[in-house]
Order: C-alpha cells, then structure tokens, then sequence
C-alpha cells in the first residue's frame, strides 16, 4: 500500500490522537543536556501552544497507526469505522520529534497508537520509537507512551524505562459500560496493568532512595482517562470510580473526557455536543476530593437533589456548602486549615496565605479579598473583625445570587 | 535628591550596590531617583550638582542581613518593565529594617505589589520558555537555530539559561528588540538588540507544526477565552500557528454541526472480517486456558477469577486465590488480600506476609508443604486520597466466598487447617469472638473436621511495644500446629 506524504499522514495521526486529554509533560526527573544528548525536563511542564479548544499544546500527540483491530464504539479509529488511515514508521516518528523539539515546538512526544496484529505487537513498535529516541537521537525530552493493557508484562518493564510517564485508559466508568461500548477491553486486564505499573513503579522509587544510579521507570507516574457522557453513569459514579483508581494505583492524574462527536460515527453512539461543563465540574470535584480534603461522600451531598449529577451553574464546593450551611460563616481568623479549605471561592493557595499572614495580624475582609483573588463568592461564609454576613448566608435566594451567569461564547 | 544609575535595564547587581550605599548613608526612599542607562530623568538637572561621586565598588558597604526570600523576589522584580521597581525595591529594604516581618505581611500595599510583579515575570519568564520559536538555517559550522521573540519584561538574561542547559548541543541565537543571546554549544554571551528582519523569513517545519496544530484542535470543544487567556495574542504576532487560528475558529461549528448531523456510516466490509478472526483466536485461546488449568485446583482458580458472588470485586484489581502445593500438609486461611496482594494477585505478599513467612520459617515448617489461602478473595478498603484504608470484610461476603474456600479443601485434604484471625475462623466454623482465648486450640469444623486457631500476622504489626512478644506466641502456636500435623 502506498503511503501519502509525511504531511497528510500527520494530519490524519494527530486528528486520531486528539480525544486522549492529557498532554501533561511535568513532574519527571530533572534532567538536561549539558552532559551530553538533547533536550531537559525541568520539573514543570512547559505548554507551547493553544489550540482555540483552551487545550494546551505540550506534546507532539500523535498515533503510530490508526489501524486498529478493535471496535470501541466511541472512538474514531475503531475497525468499523470508514476513517482514512495512516501509519508512520518508528524513525518516521523519532525524526519529527526532533525536528519539533529543535524549533522549541514541543516538550516531547506522547505516542499512541491502534491496535495492529496484537496487543504485543503494538506494544513494542512503540518502545522501538521510545528507544530510538532515547539511545540513537540522545533525546532528554518528555516521552509518554500509552500502555497497551494486554501485553506481556515484560514489554510494559521495558516501556517504563525509556518512558517518563505510562497510562492505561480506563475508558469508562463502569464495567457494564465497557462491555457494552469496548468488547474487546476488559475492566480486569486494565486494572491488573494498573496495578503491575503500580508495583514497578513503587519499586523502582525505593531502589532510588537507596542508590541513586538505580534506573528510573516512569518517574512521572501513571495516569488514566475516563470519557464522560457516552455512557449513562452519574457524576457520583464516575467520581467513585475514579477515587478508587487514584487510592489504588497511585494515579497522577484522572483525565475527565467529555465524549466529543467524532467524525464517521456509527448507529450504536450517535454524536451529541460534548459535556463541557460537565467535564469541568468533574475536573472541580477531581480537586476537592485530591487537595480540598473532601470525601466523595461529601461532593455527593452537592449533588443529590439531581439524581447524582453535580450542579452545571455552580462549582461543587459552593453546592457542598449550600447544603451544609449550618457549618458556617468561618471566622477566618480562628478557623483551621481545614476548615478554610471548605469555604466556597478561597483556593489551597489563598487559604495558606491566609493561615500565614494571620500568624502576623488580625485579617480585615480587604486582607481575605486581596489574597483570594477571586470574586467575593466567600463572604457569606465567613466573618472577620470587620465583616459579618449576618442574614446573607440563610437567605434563600442564597443559591440563586452565587449561581454562574449563563456566558455566551464570544465570536472571535 | 540622588541619582542612582543602572547599566541595564535588569541590573541587580548594580541595585543592589547602589541600594546598600544608600542605606548605609541613611538616605530615605523617597529621596532617590532609580535610572537606566544614560536617559536622563527629571531630577537630573537639580541633582548635578549636589550628586557624589559613583559609588565606590571595591568598598562593600556593611550588608544589612535581610530575609533570604528578599533577594528572590528582588531579582525577579528587577525584570519588570514597570519604572518604579528600583524604588519599591528600596522602600522595601528600608521597611526592612524596622520591620523583618515585612514580606509576610502579603497584603501590605508594597509587599503585594512586588509579589504581583514578581509573579508576573515568573510567568512571562515561562510564556518565553513556551513561546520562542527557532527557525533552522545553515552557515559554514552546520546548523543554527535562529529565533525572534518580544517579551514584554527584561526577562531575557533570566530566561536564556534555561535554553542552554535544553540545547546544549545546538548553536541557537534568541534576538529581541533589546537584547539578544547567543549560544555557540559552550558559552552564552549577550549582545545588542536586533530587528525581526535579522531571523530568516521562514522553516519548512512550520507547515508541518501548522498541520499538527490544526489537526489536534477539536472544533466541537471551542474555548476561545480560555486560549487567550494562556496564549494571550500579544505572542501571536511570533507564533507560525497563529496564522491558521482565525480561519479554524471560523470553521469550528459548522465541522461540529456536520459531524453531529451526519448519518451512521456504513461499517467497512474488512471491519466483519477483522473482528470474526479476532473472536476465533479468542476462542482458541481460552480453550487452551482451559487446558492449561487441567488440574482441579488451576481450574477452580480460573473460575474464581471472573467471581461476582459478592460485590467486592468491584473495587478490587483481581481476585487473590490461594496458593501452594495441591497436596499440603498444612491450609493457612488468612482474612483477605491486602493493598500489596491486590496490586500482586498473591497471598501473603505484604507486610503481614513477611511476618507470616518469617514466623512459618522459625516454626520450622516449609511453605513448600503449605497452601495459603484467605478466607475473602478480594481486597475490601476504602480510597482515602492516595491510599486504601482495610475494611474488614462483612459476614455476607464471608459467607459468599466460603464457596470457594470450601472447595480449596476439598481438593487440598491438608493434615491441618489453621485459621489465622477472626475472620478465618468465622469462615471455618461460624463463631463469632473469643479468638484470644481459642488461640493454640483446635475447635471443630462443620467442613473442615478440625481447625487449629491462631491470630492474624498483621495483629503483630500491629501489637505496638508489645510486638516481639506477640511475634513470639504466634511462632510458638505455629510450632504447636506443627507438631500436631507431624
């Protein structure tokens, strides 16, 4: 079969690539190329670009094929679907990174790809670009490979030392759903790849404090994505579910996918506008639950009166509070950490820095204001030396004044 | 008043000599006027002549010991653009001095807006590192990276290491209206600044970014406000994307009302073949499966595998059965897999089981001769954050999964069941408490004929102070046991 030009075959990888969310590039080893190679990762990730999604552009986000032998019903590159297709060949791969990477295009590669031939097979054409990279172009970049659950651990072992994070889709938030959506994808090889990374990776960083020259695996960790909105799981569901994946494996993060109309979709999942947001209060309730100290019992609170959904026209922490208001106001000067946490508009930032200034001075409301940055959406919630929210905060009509306003998108 | 003069725009150094002069001779903040280079300022006329000579830079005035932090924040508000940064600077060293507590005090007018500004360079510093684009081109040494950028700060001396330490080995020049760097593979040298004219005109590379850009944008997932509020378009003009994001915008609903509207496609006829080869090898493979588990015990544990009888397995990774030789002598019976034998799909692989094989090892009994088992197969706990919190499992889904280990015990028939814990015992024979007072005992099993009772190895983990006695009596009831099986 004749290949078309590098060009069009990019535009059809990339487009295939560009329903997997995460395009993270931060938290790996700090390393550079003073000593030799090219490229470095510094701690924090470095987003090149935007594209008018709001998404952030850090990687090169392509697929090695879009082939594939499996038919997930959600997604555009499953066998029943009449998309065009394309393959690059690994130095394909590895020579475009670089080339990207030079011009400062790019933090690295985050490489996918279709199943072809087998899930072993697949799997190790994409350690071959990692390896590429890594030992003939000397590339210190970010490298994330997606992890094919059904290959043999020992490709897996591989793939986490030349990788500095590996992922695992959990596609969806319940068992029943991937059955019916992906039934070639079982909710027990996905979680049994988790746990093996899991495992691989807790040791490799025990091996590390004890000696330094030790090998890294995946030092960036794993991560995971779950689509929103194909099947019919509540907001509760999903928070469930992903609560459990990050207490078990030690999830960097969960990446939450509104389920985005795709082109050539077929009967079984007709497209619908995605949930954006959605996404974005689960991405919220994500928060809460990880650095808010927030149980997902508790976010469940914020949404009971709807059938397990969270609320689309306020943020989870302001449901959670509406129902708890017995609980507050706060007074921001005697409150605890903890405490300030659940305050609806004071972020982990804003509350540090008002535990600390309030080591040093009384806080007037013009003190919380100025370190919130945010609308004043916490101050029926709290009291200061100056600042009562006397009846505001039992008002009814309490709910309806902090709602969102609708926006309308603006026309650029 | 007085005249301090900087060499560059982003001079600490040169601040940072002027400032502690000034404070040394107790001259006020308000008293100073910071400039740059050789414009002359306002009060360059009345202070000519009243101006001492430059400071003498050999002579390190006495330094003043001010908050590590200072210095940071120092060095970052020097890039700013805004003229009064030397001024705040100094107000704040001179505030300083009375008051060390100063720079926590972040809702202070001055402290606030140096942390503002500070902040701001922060981020323009990482929007360089994110934004500069190279072109290639090619002199008589090789290749040579060239790009043009417009930072709005004088961030460029701050922000120039990091692209050195990243393209080590390439040469790369960075050229700004106000500076330029220069990277030859060894030293970083700053020079004037240059014009957009000086970068060639373009790089084959971009139409391929430019397809990868418009490629990887979902037009069903407009977001227009939260692009700009990352990539704001004062970047646009040096960014070779920026070209194509009017007209994708443009595009953008039309494409997601087409595909949203469209009819099912017809499913390619390869796709039946595909999955009809895919089912057979499937079939063929867990036929094999099959086979492979020709003895008793792999296939009741292949069947435990895919068990719903309770609802554990919906959290767990995997159902942890019990292992050991089929013909043991001895049947340990745990309570139920925890984190490390979840992650593993082991028995007896954590903390507690280190114990265990510890202890059976001093009890001198050979774990060769013993199947371990749990009397749970899945792991029960609670996600809190980054971790399982262990909930013991309930009688019902003791109950469900005394199915199969009724069934491991059958086909193992070992010389002694011993039953390690409550719920082990529970499970075995239906009672319920008094496990301190049975330990070293046998009781009677309604399946198991007879079971020697002793406590959990994680209760020694848990025994505090009291750990090395606890460990102590339950290798003594394991010797017993293992008498009793001689």
């Amino acid at each position: 079969m004749a290949q078309a030009d590098l060009q069009s075959r990019l535009a059809i990888l990339a487009d295939a690539a560009k329903y997997d969310a995460s395009c993270a590039s931060s938290g790996s080893t700090k390393r550079d190329s003073r000593s030799g190679g090219i490229g470095s990762t510094e701690g924090m990730g470095i987003c090149h670009s935007y594209a008018p999604d709001g998404r952030c552009i850090s990687l090169l986000k392509i697929l090695l094929t879009n082939h594939c032998i499996y038919d997930c019903l959600y997604c555009v590159n499953r066998v029943s679907s009449d998309t065009p297709r394309a393959r690059f060949t690994p130095d394909e791969v590895a020579d475009l990174t670089m080339a990207f990477y030079k011009r400062n295009y790019i933090e690295g590669l985050f490489l996918s790809s279709g199943i072809v031939k087998s899930p072993d097979h697949t799997m190790e054409q994409l350690i071959r670009v990692a390896r590429l990279l890594r030992e003939t172009h000397g590339f210190r970049g970010y490298i994330h490979l997606k992890t094919i659950p059904e290959c043999d651990p020992a490709l897996t072992a591989q793939a986490g030392l030349l990788a500095d994070r590996l992922s695992v889709n959990i596609e969806l938030p319940r068992e029943q759903s991937l059955k019916q959506f992906a039934p070639q994808k079982n909710v027990a090889s996905i979680r049994g790849a988790m746990a093996g990374l899991r495992l691989r990776i807790d040791e490799a960083k025990h091996e590390k404090a004890r000696s330094r020259r030790a090998p890294s695996f995946a030092p960036a960790g794993q991560s995971t994505q779950m689509i929103v909105g194909a099947d019919d799981s509540n907001d509760v569901a999903i928070l469930r579910t992903s609560s459990t994946l990050y207490g078990s494996y030690d999830l960097k993060r969960v990446y939450y996918s509104a389920f985005s109309p795709i082109p050539g979709a077929g009967a079984k999942l007709p497209p619908v506008k995605p949930p954006l947001m959605r996404e974005h209060r689960l991405y919220q309730a994500d928060w809460l639950y990880r650095f808010y100290g927030f149980s997902v019992d508790e976010i469940a609170q914020g949404a009971r009166d709807n059938a397990g959904m969270l609320p689309l026209d306020m943020d989870p922490k302001l449901a959670w509070a509406l129902v708890n208001r017995a609980l507050f106001p706060l007074d921001v000067n005697t409150a605890s950490r903890e405490e300030l946490l659940r305050v609806p508009g004071l972020g982990v930032k804003s509350v540090n820095e008002i535990v600390r200034l309030r080591r040093l001075q009384r806080l007037r409301i013009a003190d919380v204001t100025r370190l919130a940055r945010s609308r004043a959406s916490f101050r029926p919630f709290i009291f200061t030396t100056d600042w009562s929210p006397n009846a505001a905060l039992d008002a009814t009509h309490l709910g309806e004044r902090l709602r969102a306003k609708p926006q309308q998108l603006s026309l650029f | 008043m007085r005249v301090a003069s900087l060499g560059i725009e982003a001079d600490f150094e040169g601040w940072r000599t002027a400032a502690r002069e000034f404070l040394s001779q107790g001259v006020t903040p308000e008293n100073i006027a910071w400039r740059v280079g050789n414009v002359r300022d306002l009060f360059a006329d009345v202070s000519a002549e009243r101006e001492p000579p430059p400071f003498d830079k050999s002579i390190d005035a006495a330094p003043m010991r001010v908050p590590r932090d200072f210095l940071g924040l120092a060095e970052l508000v020097v890039c700013h653009a805004d003229e009064g940064r030397f001024a705040l600077l100094y107000r704040l060293l001179w505030r300083l001095r009375e008051d060390h507590d100063l720079l926590a005090r972040t809702t202070d007018d001055d402290v606030f807006r140096a942390r503002a500004m500070a902040k701001t360079i922060r981020r323009e510093r990482h929007k360089m590192e994110a934004f500069v684009r190279f072109r290639e081109i090619a002199d008589e040494d090789g290749a040579l990276f060239v790009a043009w950028f417009e930072p709005e700060h004088h961030i460029v001396e701050i922000t120039a290491p990091f692209f050195a330490r990243r393209f080590a080995s390439m040469r790369w020049s960075i050229l700004t209206p106000l500076v330029s760097a220069h990277w030859n593979t060894r030293d970083l040298v700053f020079g004037p600044g240059a014009s957009k004219a000086d970068v060639p005109g373009a790089d084959h590379f971009e139409d391929h970014w430019r397809t990868y850009y418009a490629s990887i944008f979902n037009p069903a997932r407009l977001k227009i406000g939260a692009m700009k509020s990352e990539m704001p378009v004062r970047y646009w003009k040096n960014l070779p994307e920026s070209t194509i994001i009017g007209p994708l915008i443009r595009e953008a609903s039309r494409r997601e009302a087409d595909m949203i509207g469209a009819q099912p496609t017809p499913e390619p006829r390869r796709s039946q073949i595909i999955l009809d080869r895919m089912k057979k090898t499937a079939d063929v493979k867990s036929s094999a499966a099959a086979v492979s588990g020709h003895n008793a015990l792999g296939a009741l544990r292949a069947e435990a595998a895919g068990c719903r009888r309770c609802p554990l397995w919906e959290n767990a990774t995997q159902t942890v059965f019990g292992e050991g030789a089929a013909q043991a002598d001895f049947m340990f019976v745990g309570e139920q897999p925890g984190d490390q034998e979840d992650l593993a799909g082991r028995a007896f692989v954590g903390p507690a089981g280190k114990v265990f094989d510890q202890a059976l090892a001093e009890a001198g009994i050979d774990r060769g001769r013993a199947y371990v088992t749990n009397a749970v197969k899945h792991f029960k706990f609670e996600p809190r954050g980054k971790r399982r919190l262990h909930k013991a499992p309930n009688a019902g889904e003791i109950t469900a999964c005394r199915w199969w280990l009724e069934q491991e015990f059958d086909l193992v028939r070992p010389k002694l069941v011993v039953a390690l814990g409550a719920t082990a015992l529970f499970s075995l024979t239906g009672l319920r408490g008094g496990l301190l007072k049975m330990r070293g005992s046998r009781v009677a099993s309604q399946r198991a004929g007879e079971v020697f009772v002793t406590v959990h190895p994680s209760s020694i983990l848990r025994s505090g102070d009291e750990r090395e006695a606890a460990y102590a009596a339950f290798v003594q009831d394991l010797r017993k046991a293992a008498q009793l099986a001689a």
